[in-house]
């Protein structure tokens, strides 16, 4: 299997090859159309908009004391014996990281689940640095096999089919070739169990940071975020700034709404709260507990009152599930570590709109995402905000905001706006087009790729109800 | 300046001013009112949706089922505790029987082999049960430690019936955890499990195969 490598530039070209493979097609739509019927399911007996309502109101509140919330965070984490570090970009958590493994002369870290390492590049980086580390996930650990990078936030194999996966781990591991998913699993188990005894290091995600309390929340189902976090000597949690919460009690509601919103479950086989490392006493778990805090643009988008909604997100991949052009185009096609809706309004603040113009387009602004999402994110009012943006028109407080704008689009709208708001003139104009219609153009950039071109009727409506009245007014 | 500080700057010195923390109402996630049948009824469907298996028995009787479930499932060595009243009866029922009983309370680097190998099941009390999800809520300690709910291919897992509360908001509000959490608080709702194969389902990837909850009745039910 070959190693591919997507980017946001090559947005285009990669979904026109995602649209013209039957089998990612396939993969996509039967997995997006069963996430999508479990949700509806799994709330059918919720008032799910009060529990939006909650969601978006914790996570706002969260937000909005956020600086505050971060250092209660801290201290308390602090007083729990968990070390708090704080990175500028993901290139300083990931020094970070990597200082803390030398310092233990660790040779092999394994991973829980964490799209913030992903975001920074993590694996790639300690390889470098010679530490081995190994992701423990299954979906995780079969994409990571196979060279590639998660395709879902939540299911990160999921454009990978059964075949594809017993091809993938009998050439990696030497499995039988299977249908037998059992098998699979359990041979997955095994490999990964070794791993687990002799890692040096556990580095995890964080799905809720509680400042009340100085914990840290994991929600999972295969077991391997708790192996990650209780096995290893020294376990580090690496989490985005926006994922504190005020209060303990702010997390059952968010809990409810990530399960059942992400695989339409209505709970997960662990809710796993970490609140320090082995205490004097205790016989296992490890005994040293980190958290490091990554920035990476999140303090940037935090500035806008707008663009501050995307900061509520707590993850839960809703917004891909019931995304028709994600379900058609598959995750890979974004060439960003978040896909999607959420993708299209958080990558262009990580890198820049001149990296990722294309994603803010890439939506029918259908309002599906906005719709389903837990926390009542108005992801299509951001997509369209940033299309503003793109063009030089919104605030310019994104990273290559004006990067799409050109010269003569903008000379283009100038002229119709004048047009329009002058009477004679736009009659005049209107009475040119007709004459000339033989000269318009038959090549319109990308409206022409699938379409005729326009030309202008030889006589505009306006003209054609006015002498149909006065052909009226003669017969009567 | 430091990262911190600098992050910590931006953030309090925010472009568009200061935001207003809006109020939470709770409502939604308390006050389901339900009787004990019914927290019992949705626990059980709950838990056994998920591939959890529950179990009936009493206070009085609950080591014979434990010895009948045992012999059932094939377990040869069992983990357990001393300590917790769960595994002071349990190793009192078992002393005589064939089931090797393996003491949990030390340090797992002196046993963390036989741990992963050579334990074909994990017995822990429970502090509670959660009737909305058909969770458990474990709280380790150094009698009962984290992973022996983990580690072994079967779970046992000790729940009073009378415990079970409604959601797990009201657990959180009735024992107030914000005042004192441990080092490792859980929930616990089924088996270990994945969809990350094309969706379809397995049990036992990582942790335990087997979820068996023996649920304590005060009396010997009917």
């Amino acid at each position: 299997m070959s190693v591919e490598t997507y980017t946001p530039r090559a947005f285009h070209r990669q979904a026109h090859d995602a649209l013209g493979n039957p089998q990612i097609r396939s993969n996509f739509r039967r997995a997006m159309d069963g996430l999508m019927t479990k949700r509806r399911d799994v709330f059918s007996d919720w008032d799910l908009e009060t529990l939006r309502e909650l969601g978006a109101n914790i996570r706002l509140r969260a937000l909005a004391r956020l600086p505050d919330l971060l250092e209660q965070l801290e201290a308390n984490c602090e007083a729990n014996g968990i070390r708090v570090h704080w990175a500028e970009d993901g290139e300083e958590a990931c020094r970070i990281i990597r200082e803390l493994c030398e310092s233990h002369g660790a040779k092999s870290v394994i991973k829980g689940k964490s799209m913030v390492s992903e975001e920074m590049h993590l694996n790639a980086h300690l390889e470098a640095a010679g530490i081995e580390a190994l992701e423990s996930d299954l979906g995780e650990y079969l994409v990571q096999l196979n060279e590639q990078t998660p395709s879902h936030i939540i299911m990160p194999a999921i454009h990978l089919n059964t075949d594809e996966i017993s091809d993938i781990m009998h050439e990696k591991t030497g499995t039988e070739r299977t249908r037998d998913v059992d098998y699979m699993t359990a041979a997955a188990r095994a490999q990964l169990r070794e791993r687990f005894m002799n890692a040096d290091v556990g580095v995890s995600g964080v799905n809720f940071a509680v400042a009340e309390t100085g914990t840290l929340c994991l929600v999972e189902n295969e077991g391997n975020g708790r192996m990650t976090t209780t096995v290893p000597p020294v376990h580090i949690a690496v989490t985005g700034i926006e994922k504190v919460v005020e209060h303990l009690r702010d997390v059952p509601p968010l809990y409810a709404l990530l399960t059942r919103s992400a695989t339409g479950q209505h709970v997960t086989t662990y809710f796993n709260m970490i609140s320090g490392p082995r205490k004097a006493g205790e016989h296992d778990g490890p005994r040293e507990v980190h958290l490091v805090l990554v920035d990476s643009g999140r303090s940037r988008i935090y500035q806008d009152n707008e663009l501050l909604d995307t900061l509520r997100c707590i993850r839960c991949g809703a917004c891909m599930n019931h995304c028709p052009v994600y379900t058609r185009v598959g995750g890979h096609s974004y060439g960003t570590t978040y896909p999607g809706p959420i993708g299209s309004i958080l990558m262009p603040h990580m890198l820049g709109l001149e990296e990722t113009k294309d994603l803010p387009t890439a939506s029918s602004l259908c309002g599906a995402c906005g719709e389903v999402c837990p926390v009542k994110i108005p992801i299509p009012d951001l997509l369209v905000r940033l299309r503003r943006e793109a063009v030089g028109e919104g605030r310019g407080n994104v990273p290559g905001a004006g990067v799409k704008r050109t010269k003569k689009e903008v000379a283009a709208w100038k002229t119709w706006q004048w047009l329009a708001t002058h009477p004679s003139a736009w009659r005049g104009s209107l009475l040119m087009a007709g004459k000339l219609r033989a000269l318009t153009p038959s090549r319109l950039g990308p409206w022409t790729q699938y379409r005729t071109a326009l030309k202008p009727a030889k006589r505009s409506l306006h003209a054609l109800v006015k002498s149909h009245r006065r052909a009226g007014e003669d017969e009567s | 300046m430091s990262a911190r500080d600098n992050i910590l700057k931006r953030l309090r010195e925010r472009t568009d001013g200061p935001l207003t923390a809006p109020d939470s109402d709770f409502a939604v996630v308390t006050g389901r009112g339900w009787s004990a049948q019914e927290r019992l009824e949705r626990f059980e469907r709950w838990i056994s949706s998920v591939h959890g298996e529950v179990i009936h028995t009493s206070r009085g009787n609950w080591t014979a089922d434990l010895a009948k479930l045992l012999q059932a499932k094939g377990v040869r060595r069992l983990a357990l505790g001393r300590e917790h009243p769960v595994a002071a009866e349990a190793r009192a029922a078992l002393a005589e029987g064939e089931v090797t009983l393996i003491d949990a309370d030390r340090d797992v680097e002196t046993w963390q082999h036989a741990q992963f190998h050579d334990t074909d099941a994990g017995l822990t009390s429970t502090r509670g049960g959660i009737a909305e999800t058909g969770s458990l809520w474990l709280w380790p300690t150094p009698d009962e430690p984290r992973l022996i709910s983990l580690v072994p291919p079967i779970h046992i897992a000790v729940l009073d019936a009378d415990t079970l509360e409604d959601t797990f908001f009201d657990v959180i509000e009735a024992h107030g955890w914000a005042g004192g959490m441990p080092t490792n608080a859980l929930l616990i709702s089924g088996p270990s499990k994945t969809a990350d194969i094309e969706q379809t389902l397995a049990y036992g990837v990582h942790g335990p195969r087997e979820l068996i909850v023996l649920v304590r009745h005060p009396e010997e039910r009917v």
